[in-house]
This record gives structure tokens, sequence and C-alpha cells, in this order.
């Protein structure tokens, strides 16, 4: 393999419509610098299947999504009606809503793996920095994507949903009932509201997301993968300048990831045909009634993907100071690179002091998931104190923690490959 | 790395069973008991016979009052193997066509003022609240001279419905005892249901009765989600072709990489 042809320029045909349109545009090129000839690490293992598989759930979103516009009524009298004719009377109507619905926390479900992978290796750490800092940008705007999703089947729990998300707004002192009623467009939640976000849904934030992607994909191609190990394989190099450690991603990880891709399907499919509402976890019970202003469901709760902060917004008695740390509490995520003084990268070689934060990080972050399922009082609210505090001391005690870790020798290369 | 996730998983199982603890210790003594909520209605759309014994129920005993309004009348006669011809006789009381929605005749303003609300749609009352809350709520009746209707329901108090299958399955009375209870050290009386009895027999019996309501039941979580029996049959063969997919990726993929050392 190691001949190095990838990295040469390779001719193109100078005849035919291949020929002809090289010479116009850099389609070759394209390909030569973000597959055949982008040089991956040798050594990724399972971690590194998520980043390709939200590539996946991305196109799966846009294309269901796509046919669900095709059907849905965006308007209050007739959006649930419409979600109905969907499920009942659109041809494959009901695959395209259980693709998009499960899609949804499948998406959630691979970004939380993502980057727990780039806390693992410090995928983080320079010189990608900016690779993180676009994925966090990104990581934001899924969740208000997944949000305004959410509200538009016009369910109970979407409406109920909408309305306590939208008035943590008015926590704001001063502008907050204003900014709350500028959000929308209504004193409550309305069909006003329901039309703008939708029209956020559909085009704004997807259009936001995958220019994103592209930059994500972009920063990191420029800086080049990080591994298990940590070790940056452009140090050591072959004549032909490329790394002894490198094999083109093309055709190596385009195969190893189908095989990730179909694992994925395997376990994403049986959801969608044999527990799509995964006992009320993706489809919620109260999401089966019409929204209704008059009746509140018994527990307004947010979709799984957002409880860990629903928790922490829950833990703070004052509305106010829960909304900022709730808020915070995404922001950390930002600073992770300039919080991290440790110079190892990867898990493997690191401290006994980062593993054991980061086990109780990780503990907390699904231990606050579940708390914020479960309706705010007696021992869940201490719990929910409890792991707040922890999640917070994983981000702010780091600058400390991690300037004195005892770490091991890192190798010179990479240790094997999956 | 081994380590580490198994120490996640560790503290998480104990982490979930301090919450499970809590929850289930939260009640205290004086709790009213609740064993209805033990009935299970076991509901299945697999028994064609079933169903169809279900829609001929519904559309007698239910549809009076109660919509299927995302549901059409053809619909039920494809998926419940009911000829055309069948269905119009058997289930359209109420002169719609066969591509007509499956709506009651009884016009919503007249019924908010007889009943004190219109009877809700249940074309999606087994994703609401399960199928299990339909079947505790139709055997949940019981003889409540109190009440307007003159019957009152275990599940959901205060019903505004009436016991409409009183007939078929006859007249139940609610025995309710007052027990001592204790909580925070403080002694009070708390009603205990201690079962129902059959006051007035009907023309089922007990046990063709509750075949009767399960058929209702199976009938309304296929109305559901029609589609349910037939997306479980094709993921199947959605599963079994992804397997062999993956299972010639990975083959492909041990080929592709075998010169990397």
């Amino acid at each position: 393999m190691a001949n190095g042809n990838e990295t040469e320029p390779s001719k193109a045909p100078a005849t035919g419509l291949s020929g002809w349109l090289e010479a116009r545009f850099p389609g070759h090129k394209f390909v030569r610098e973000h597959l055949t000839g982008y040089w991956a690490p040798k050594n990724f293992n399972f971690w590194y299947f998520f980043g390709s598989l939200a590539l996946v759930v991305l196109i799966v979103q846009i294309v269901s999504g796509i046919f669900l516009a095709m059907n849905y009524t965006p308007s209050e009298e007739a959006a649930f009606a419409s979600i109905e004719y969907i499920m009942r009377e659109v041809e494959w109507g009901w695959l395209i809503r259980y693709m998009h619905s499960t899609g949804a926390s499948a998406f959630f479900i691979i970004i939380y793996l993502h980057m727990f992978r780039g806390m693992l290796y410090g995928s983080y750490k320079k010189p990608r920095e900016l690779v993180w800092l676009i994925g966090m940008l990104i990581y934001v705007l899924l969740m208000a994507e997944g949000f305004f999703g959410y509200v538009l089947p016009w369910g109970n729990m979407s409406y109920w949903g909408a309305q306590v998300i939208v008035s943590l707004f008015s926590a704001i002192p001063g502008v907050g009932d204003g900014l709350a009623e500028w959000v929308r467009g209504d004193y409550s939640i309305s069909g006003i509201t329901l039309n703008r976000f939708f029209a956020l849904h559909v085009v704004a934030l997807p259009l936001l997301l995958v220019m994103l992607v592209y930059a994500h994909i972009m920063a990191l191609h420029e800086v080049g993968s990080n591994n298990p190990d940590g070790v940056e394989i452009k140090k050591k190099k072959r004549a032909d300048g490329t790394p002894l450690d490198g094999i083109p991603f093309h055709p190596y990880y385009t195969y190893k990831d189908m095989v990730g891709v179909g694992v994925f399907l395997i376990i994403f499919c049986a959801v969608i045909f044999f527990a799509p509402t995964f006992g009320g976890l993706f489809l919620e019970k109260p999401n089966f009634e019409p929204a209704n202003a008059l009746s509140t469901p018994e527990h307004i709760a947010p979709v799984w993907y957002f409880t860990p902060y629903y928790a922490i917004l829950r833990a703070v008695p004052d509305k106010l100071t829960g909304a900022l740390l709730m808020g915070l509490a995404i922001v950390m995520f930002f600073f992770l690179p300039w919080l991290d003084r440790c110079k190892v990268k990867s898990i493997r070689y690191r401290g006994t002091i980062y593993k054991v934060f980061l086990g109780a990080f990780a503990v907390s972050f699904v231990a606050l998931a579940y708390l914020g399922l479960q309706p705010a009082e007696g021992l869940y609210v201490v719990l929910a104190r409890l792991f707040t505090v922890i999640y917070f001391a994983f981000f702010l005690l780091m600058p400390v923690y991690t300037r004195f870790e005892k770490t091991r020798p890192v190798p010179e290369r990479v240790t094997g490959h999956a | 790395m081994r380590k580490l996730l198994s120490c996640l998983f560790v503290a998480l199982c104990g982490f979930t069973g301090i919450a499970g603890a809590s929850s289930g210790g939260g009640g205290g003594g004086c709790t009213p008991n609740a064993p209805w909520e033990q009935w299970h209605a076991n509901a299945s759309v697999t028994s064609l016979s079933s169903l169809q014994r279900g829609a001929r129920n519904y559309v007698n005993y239910c549809l009076g009052c109660h919509s299927l309004q995302y549901m059409r009348y053809s619909r039920i006669a494809e998926d419940l193997d009911i000829g055309e011809q069948q269905a119009k006789s058997n289930l359209i009381f109420t002169g719609a066509s066969i591509h007509d929605y499956v709506k009651s005749a009884m016009p919503a303003k007249d019924a908010e003022e007889w009943f004190g609300r219109a009877p809700p749609d249940l074309s999606l009352i087994a994703r609401a609240r399960g199928a299990d809350y339909i079947y505790q709520f139709l055997k949940g009746f019981y003889v409540d001279e109190g009440r307007p209707t003159g019957a009152n329901n275990l599940v959901l108090k205060d019903t505004a419905m009436p016991y409409v299958l009183a007939n078929v399955g006859g007249q139940h009375k609610a025995v309710f005892t007052l027990q001592k209870c204790v909580e925070n050290g403080e002694e009070k009386m708390v009603r205990h249901f201690d079962g129902l009895e059959t006051v007035v027999p009907g023309e089922l019996s007990e046990e063709e009765y509750d075949g009767f309501v399960r058929d209702i039941v199976n009938f309304l979580q296929y109305v559901g989600e029609p589609v349910q029996a037939k997306r479980q049959r094709l993921g199947v063969w959605v599963i079994l072709f992804l397997v062999v997919f993956t299972l010639f990726a990975w083959m492909l993929k041990k080929e592709i990489w075998k010169d990397v050392d």
C-alpha cells in the first residue's frame, strides 16, 4: 500500500466527460484531499465510528425530513392531524416518520459518544481546538434543531415542553418577558410560534448545520485526525512524505466505516420496526394527545437528550440561577481545550486523577439524564444537586488536577491497529 | 480502558439501585390501594378474529359517542380482512361511505350538553394511555347512586361516561372497607378496595365478558397504529438483510485491510 500513489496529484484524463469536468471543477482534487489522499492514523478503534455515523444520520434526517415536509401541515389547526395522516395514509409515511423520530434520538446518542471520544483521547487539544469548537457549535445548533422539531407534531407534550423552555427566557430580569414574547411571537405558545419553529427547523438550522459540518471536517483535515494513542502521526514520515502510521482514508476507513454503518443500521432498524416509541422515551405518550392549553401533562419532561440540563435547571430553587447554570453546563464544553493543562492527550497515558474525574463526570451526565425524567421531589432533587456539583467540578477543577497529573510516557508511534 | 468502562457500569448500577429504592419507598402507609393497576390487557394485534370481534363490539357499543376520526372504514375492512360488502352491512350504521372516516353520528354540542363534556375521539387512546388503561377502565365500572349516570369508575374517578356495557357485563358493586394506617406517626383511616361483586349478572358470563372487553382493547390497539403488525413482520426481513449486508461489509473490510501492518 505504501507506494505513495495517493499523494501524487493523479493526472486527470484529458479527454471525455471526466476530463472536461476536471478542467473546470476541482472534483478529483476534493476526493484526493479528503478521501484517497487524506492520511488517517491506522489505529482507530470502536470510538472512531461515531464521526462517520453522525454524517450518515444527518443525511437520513435531511432526506426523511424532506419527505415529511411534503405531507406535514405547519398550522395550529392541522399539524397534529397531518402527522396522523402521514402515519396512516401516506405511502410508507409511517416508516419515514419513524426514521426521522428515531433518527433524532440516534443523532444525540452518536454525538454524545463522539464528544466522549474527544474527551477520552484529548481530541480537543492543540492543534485541534477549532475542530472541537466548531463541533460544539454543531452540538448547540443540533439541540435547537431537536427542540424545534419536537414542537412540530403539536402534541400536548410538544406544546407544554415548548411553553416551559421558552418561558426560561422570562427569568432574565428586565427584558425577560419581552424576550420570551419575541421568541414566541405571542403571549403564549401558539400557531404563530409553530410556524416560525417550522421555518427554522426545515430551512435555517439545517442550512447552518450542513455548513458547520463541512467546516468541522475541513478543519479536521487541515490538522489531521487524533487517535487512541494521542500520537501525532505527522511527526514520523516515510521518504515520500506520507505518515508511517497513516493509511489513506479511502479505501481503508470507508470500508471499515461501512461495517460500523451496518451494525448501526441493525440497531437503528430494530428500534424503528420493533420499538419506535422506545417505551415512551423517543415518542412520549402525552404527545399522542393534541396540544391543549387547558390540560397540563402530569410530568412535563423534555425529550431524553435534554434531560441532563433539565435536571440541572430544576436542581436550583431559583429559576434565573437554574437557567444560568443550565446554560453554563453547555458553555463549559467550549472551554475544555484551555481548562485541560495536561500535555498528554490519550487517557491511555494519563494519570489516575483524570480517569477518576472523567469517570465521575460520565456517571453524573447519565445520572442527571435519568433524574431529568423523574419528578423533581425528595431524594431526586438531592441527587440532582450532588451530580450537578460533580458535573461542574469536572470542568472547574480541571486546571488544578490536570496540572499535577502523574502521566505515563507516551510512545513514539501508535500501538497496533484494530 | 476496559477497567474504566467496568467502573462506570458498576457505578451506574449502584446509582439506579438507589433511585429505584427511593421511588418505591416514597408512598407511605396511607396511600389507597389500587389493585386494578395490575390488571393487564396483554393486548395483541395478531389475531384477526379478535380484531374483527373488537371492531363489531366497537361499532355496536362505542361508536355511538366515540369517533375514530383518523381511521377509514375501508382501511379497517382491508386490514381486518372483512369484505367490502360485509363491512358495509356490519360496520357502517351511520350512512357513511366505506371511504369515510369512522365518525360518531352524535353532534359534539349535544354530547357536551348531555354528558358535561364531549366524548373524546379514541383513534389514539391506546397510544396516549396504553392498552392496559383501556382494559382497566372498561372493567372498572361499579354502581354508584351518587353519580348522575348511576355509575362510577375505579380508574377514572367520577367519569362522565355511563356504564354502557352493563347489559353485557352485568352490574358490579365495589367493596371498600376503611382501614387504619399510620403516616408520619399519626393514625389515619384509608379507604381499602376489596374487590368487585356482581349485583346483576350480564348477558355474558364473566369469562366471556372478559374476552369481549379484550377484543375491544385489541381493536383500539390496532386503531392506534394500524400498520404495527405489518411493521413488525417487515422488520424481521429488514434486520435479516442488514445482518447479511454487515457480514459482507466485514469480510470486505478484512480483505482491504490485509496489507496494513
